[in-house]
């Protein structure tokens, strides 16, 4: 909340690049949550937790400028949501590909740098070389140059993962919105999309807001927790926001927060409660 | 219908040249709009198009009016409909499926109409020719409309193409990129209707769908750049229009929706030949 701009200090003698202050958002008539508080400072890698239907999804939406605030104010870059067109990257939440979809994922990526101008691609000229060169280096930064070119429908889900991670990062956003980009990959490459997220987030100063259902494979990247649960939210650094009396405050249950034996924390208990989840389905987490 | 006209003379004659025109263009809007079809999911979408052109030229013709007048607006008019009841511009399957039933039967009603107020031998005529198109019998007047529509058809599947591409791939991002996605879905059916308009003229309702939906099929399975495949739908639409028109110009007994349809269908089938080639092609260099 208002204390973790002090916690992250350094980071923020910046203006913050997002900034969300006592936010609250309205849904079908249902008040999801209220009295949200959050900065997060250029190249701060946060991560978005909390129980499903309990409007994560509708934060990263609130971001984008496609869900208004009901109450409180929302600042994306200085300005107003949905009004910085590139400066924002966006990974929807997953649908993988049709195994059938013959498109190569070079071309995918392609459509995030072009896909909203009008007409076809003319394939010459010093503007088209330039896009093909950023193009293939940020596939490139994901790692994901070997299976560019085969059919996005043929990749495997953390192939495709990197691809739209790329498609994300093609026109250099400052901020990147990743809704649970985790989801239903395997664990080696959860831990290896994790893994690359926070070395972009730290290396190119891009602030990653990312929606998680687990907080352990992203857990040792994050540099701030905003955890969502009952209409209410808590920020602060993962030390002090995952823990066994912060979570039970926020569920108004026992939560238990375990340590593995290399220290990690590990959420048990996690209880799906009926009060949150009795809403309708179609808002997602 | 002009079949009896048909014969290896048929070149120089002036309705083979319509044809040839008018089919060029036809084909070509046809492969463009067929390719977003096919991509989209929405080829369904075609066949219920394909029984509004049926039932909208059966329309105006009971009603005194140009069969043609009856088949765009029908088409155009439907297209619309299907985006505006679909979620989100995408017409789904349940409602495509209960509406055409429905239009079909409606158009026999009209047919009904039609003949019994006039002499019945016209009037089943202009039926077999809406079912199963009339390419041979356009006039110069009638050309120029057809290549006036197809070419309109074609310069606004090109203008939309990128952003329409964007948002058939990954509508949610597009959307979030500023795309229009919904107003995009509305247009894109509006020209299918159009194109379902154009195209009945050539082949017949009955048999449109196939020019939707065989020649950009073939180039989905073949091309794996999506704007090298629009482009190649659209060059083999106006190759299986060309071969099918040359086809039935020779013989004579075959009749032109029949010729370009069974071109269509045969480069369909060779793609699969084709695909399991390709198949078999890495794995003859990996044992070398």
């Amino acid at each position: 909340m208002t204390g973790g701009r002090e916690m992250t200090g350094a980071r923020e003698t910046a203006r913050p690049v997002l900034c969300l202050c006592g936010a609250a958002v309205r849904v079908g008539g249902r008040t999801l949550w209220s009295g949200v508080d959050l900065e997060v400072g250029a190249g701060e890698f946060v991560a978005v937790l909390g129980p499903n239907g309990v409007g994560k999804s509708t934060l990263v939406k609130v971001v984008l400028g496609m869900q208004p605030v009901a109450a409180g104010e929302v600042s994306v870059l200085g300005g107003r949501p949905g009004e910085s067109g590139s400066r924002v990257g966006y990974l929807p939440q997953r649908r993988s590909f049709d195994p059938s979809l013959r498109i190569r994922g070079t071309d995918i990526v392609r459509l995030g740098l072009d896909g909203d101008r009008w007409g076809i691609p003319r394939p010459w000229g010093a503007r088209r070389a330039r896009e093909r060169e950023r193009v293939e280096e940020v596939i490139e930064l994901v790692g994901a140059t070997a299976c560019a070119h085969r059919p996005i429908g043929r990749c495997s889900g953390g192939e495709q993962q990197r691809l739209l991670i790329a498609q994300a990062l093609v026109r250099r956003p400052e901020i990147l919105l990743l809704d649970e980009p985790l989801d239903s990959l395997d664990l080696p490459n959860q831990s290896a999309v994790a893994a690359l997220v926070g070395r972009i987030c730290h290396q190119q100063g891009v602030a990653v807001v990312m929606v998680a259902h687990d907080v352990n494979p992203i857990l040792h990247h994050l540099d701030r927790v905003v955890y969502l649960a009952e209409g209410r939210a808590v920020c602060g650094p993962p030390s002090e926001v995952v823990t066994s009396a912060t979570l039970s405050r926020l569920y108004r249950t026992p939560v238990e927060v375990l340590r593995t034996g290399d220290g990690r924390p590990v959420v048990v208990g996690h209880p799906e409660t009926p009060a949150v989840q009795g809403g309708p389905h179609a808002i997602a987490g | 219908m002009t079949l009896a006209t048909a014969g290896p003379s048929a070149w120089s004659q002036p309705f083979f040249h319509h044809a040839l025109l008018a089919g060029t263009f036809i084909a070509l809007a046809a492969g463009l709009v067929g390719y977003f079809l096919v991509l989209r999911a929405q080829v369904f979408t075609g066949d219920a198009l394909s029984h509004v052109a049926f039932t909208g030229a059966m329309a105006a013709l009971a009603g005194g009016y140009d069969l043609r007048l009856g088949l765009f607006a029908g088409c155009v008019g439907a297209g619309l409909l299907l985006a505006g009841v679909g979620r989100r511009g995408r017409a789904d399957d349940v409602v495509t499926g209960s509406a055409f039933a429905w239009i079909l039967g409606l158009g026999s009603f009209f047919l009904t109409l039609y003949t019994s107020s006039r002499s019945g031998v016209t009037g089943g005529g202009a039926g077999t020719t809406v079912l199963f198109g009339s390419i041979f019998g356009l006039n110069g007047g009638q050309t120029l409309v057809a290549v006036l529509i197809g070419a309109g058809i074609c310069v606004a599947v090109l203008l939309i193409a990128r952003p329409l591409l964007f948002a058939t791939l990954d509508e949610a991002v597009a959307a979030a990129r500023g795309v229009p996605v919904r107003v995009l879905g509305l247009g894109f059916l509006a020209l299918v209707g159009a194109c379902a308009g154009e195209a009945t003229q050539a082949v017949g309702s009955l048999l449109l769908l196939g020019l939707l939906a065989a020649p950009a099929g073939a180039a989905v399975r073949l091309a794996d750049r999506p704007f090298l495949g629009l482009g190649l739908s659209a060059g083999l639409a106006v190759l299986e229009m060309w071969t099918g028109l040359a086809i039935s110009a020779l013989v004579p007994t075959l009749p032109p929706s029949f010729a370009i349809m069974a071109a269509a269908t045969a480069v369909y089938v060779a793609t699969f030949l084709f695909a399991r080639l390709r198949a078999v092609g890495p794995a003859v260099v990996t044992m070398e």
